[in-house]
């Protein structure tokens, strides 16, 4: 140890002598901040949901008691409205998810495709245009969002103009997919879909779709942040070099084929960080559902961060099941980034690599 | 390589000629685009100076029929806003310049000074990122309640003080930095704060500005930390209170230019600093990803 020392002090020239002392005092705000509303909290979450704290006085206190595993079997199975409230919850982040990654993906990349012309005029107009939703606050926004789609609001009187009798988002329940079913004439469930439940939740009822209140709230959330992951692709389009497009050009190339095969391979990156922020932010939404719909319609915009508030600071303070659903979603956040990195990672290995090739050795000839 | 023949032709064109259809199509198809984002918001101005009934029956017009000030008037003479407002400048005022210093702090010596346990104490800033806020609603509760920080300013600032992304901000700048500056101004005798101090962070002022920019958005449109660190009131924030006005009295379900109104007044900071920034927020934009 002392020789270790004594060898970094003469190779340094003493001049960084009390680096290591500056070094830990910089970061020790950092360090303590996160230790004491991070990792500490954490901790306490995690004996929360094992015990049967009951939201009063100190977790640590010697009053509360060991119950093992009993509010993740509260969540996960029992049969209880906890475990039906989770399932839903679940189910319609899941919707919410695979619906509004793949359309918030790929509307910014459009965007930013449409922006990165070469002769633009007002590309600054547009682009401002574009990102303006992304500063507003979520309360903000939902307020607006609220007035937009009630009954006789802005939306269903443009849905008016085109003859359509616009439903009455915020208050209907109806899954979209159900909707479409009972247009087609079926009303109700096959027995099969009705009989089997996965927690709690019937089969018919996961495959329910997003309710309209939660597709006003889909919406709200693409057009809140394709502004954002627009600038992240238009980055990315900008670092790609010109030479490429323009030997696909020379091939004779069409501006559809040239999208496809030469600028999609190329950002796939840059598709990846989308997808994982959306991903991230599609599980944990709760500042739209606290200010604008509580959960509402019957539970349909119910998400699990909601609940898990809800669960702890509603009127029957469940604690420890609220800490398990906390930790519960952070496993699927993680499981989820986890499949979709197997999946873009899997599809980078085969195909787009043949064109990756043959572009390369073409604009290398030109 | 055959249709090789035909293309060198067409890239010329396309630089000369002026007024392509594709070009008018180009810009029809934005134009569209940019109105579907921005009639929203000119609706949502349009209405905070409508009446009650005018709102609910042209929710589309962008010109009210009456012009009243009322809604606001209620809103700011007769509501709790003033003191939210105040809540929400001094909440971001200690959070941003909080952020600022210890942001810069803690990226300077994780770029700059050579330390032991340098490497963990960055791993476990990855780490800390990776836990997503929706997560943190309980422990950030339990942790503020046995400390006897809950409904307090403190509670609301302190753990809002650190973000990762800003302290990865400032070490990726100052990394960018050469070295040469400090190195001269170290072997002149000055200690490493002085040395951070006076001359490594007037160099760091673009970065410091992306810091600013970021903290005052994040911590003025920050809702669920305040939802879990106060109860009283007096405490609520911008964010806090409209959301619960939003969500608020039946009685209150359709009085859509009041709630416009607190909804637009509340988005005004964060405008005019846009447009101040623009250039700058739309290259660092990135760091904000909000949903």
């Amino acid at each position: 140890m002392k020789s270790a020392s004594a060898r970094s002090s003469s190779r340094t020239g003493g001049i960084r002598r009390g680096e290591v002392i500056s070094g830990w005092l910089f970061t020790a705000p950092m360090l303590l901040i996160v230790g004491l509303f991070l990792v500490v909290p954490i901790g306490m979450a995690l004996w929360v949901s094992v015990s049967d704290y009951s939201g009063r006085g100190s977790p640590f206190s010697g009053e509360f008691h060991f119950v093992g595993l009993t509010h993740y079997a509260e969540i996960t199975s029992g049969g209880g409205l906890t475990e039906r409230n989770f399932g839903i919850a679940l189910r319609n982040s899941l919707w919410y998810t695979l619906l509004v990654v793949p359309t918030q993906t790929a509307i910014s990349l459009m965007l930013a495709v449409l922006l990165n012309r070469q002769r633009l005029r007002g590309r600054g107009f547009f682009r401002t245009a574009f990102y303006f939703p992304s500063v507003t606050s979520s309360v903000a926004i939902t307020v607006l969002w609220l007035f937009l789609f009630n009954a006789t609001g802005a939306i269903n009187a443009m849905l008016g103009w085109l003859h359509i009798n616009g439903p009455n988002w915020f208050n209907n329940p109806q899954g979209l997919l159900h909707a479409t079913l009972s247009g087609l004439g079926v009303n109700r469930a096959p027995n099969a879909l009705a009989r089997h439940t996965i927690l709690g939740v019937s089969w018919w009822d996961w495959l329910a779709g997003p309710s309209w209140a939660m597709t006003a709230l889909m919406l709200m959330a693409i057009f809140t942040t394709s502004g954002t992951f627009m600038l992240l692709f238009i980055a990315a389009l900008q670092n790609l070099s010109p030479e490429v497009d323009e030997a696909a050009i020379v091939d004779g190339a069409n501006g559809w084929q040239r999208f496809w095969q030469v600028t999609l391979p190329q950002v796939r990156p840059t598709i990846f960080t989308v997808v994982t922020l959306g991903v991230i932010g599609c599980w944990q939404v709760f500042d739209q559902v606290f200010t604008g719909t509580q959960g509402q319609p019957a539970n349909t915009t119910l998400t699990p961060a909601y609940l898990a508030y809800n669960t702890a600071f509603g009127p029957n303070a469940q604690w420890g099941t609220a800490a398990a659903i906390g930790f519960v979603l952070f496993v699927i956040i993680i499981l989820f980034n986890l499949g979709q990195r197997a999946m873009l990672t899997d599809r980078s290995d085969r195909a787009p690599r043949p064109h990756r090739v043959k572009v390369g050795t073409k604009g290398a000839a030109s | 390589m055959s249709a090789g023949h035909a293309t060198p032709v067409r890239l010329p064109t396309q630089r000369v000629g002026r007024f392509e259809p594709s070009q008018v199509v180009l810009y029809i198809v934005l134009s569209l685009i940019a109105l579907l984002y921005i009639f929203p918001f000119l609706i949502q101005v349009a209405t905070v100076f409508k009446t009650d009934n005018d709102a609910a029956l042209h929710p589309l017009s962008l010109i009210p029929q009456n012009w009243t000030s009322a809604a606001l008037n209620q809103l700011v003479l007769h509501s709790d806003y003033g003191r939210w407002f105040l809540n929400s400048v001094i909440v971001t005022a200690f959070v941003t310049a909080g952020r600022v210093f210890f942001n810069s702090l803690a990226g300077y010596a994780l770029a700059r000074l050579h330390f032991r346990g340098r490497n963990a104490v960055f791993a476990a800033l990855i780490g800390v990122m990776s836990v997503p806020m929706a997560v943190l609603l309980i422990p950030r509760f339990l942790i503020l309640q046995n400390i006897g920080l809950y409904d307090t300013y403190a509670g609301m600032i302190l753990p809002l003080l650190v973000d990762a992304t800003g302290v990865f901000i400032m070490k990726n700048f100052f990394e960018s930095i050469p070295v040469s500056v400090e190195e001269s101004a170290r072997v002149d005798g000055a200690s490493t704060f002085r040395l951070f101090w006076s001359v490594v962070l007037p160099m760091a002022a673009p970065a410091l500005i992306t810091i600013t920019i970021l903290s005052f958005q994040g911590s003025w449109n920050e809702l669920s930390h305040f939802v879990v660190s106060t109860q009283s009131p007096r405490l609520a924030t911008l964010t806090k209170g409209v959301a619960q006005l939003a969500s608020g009295a039946v009685d209150a379900a359709k009085r859509y230019p009041f709630k416009l109104a607190a909804a637009t007044i509340m988005t005004i900071p964060v405008i005019v600093l846009f447009f101040i920034f623009q250039k700058r927020i739309m290259n660092v934009g990135a760091g904000a990803v909000k949903e």
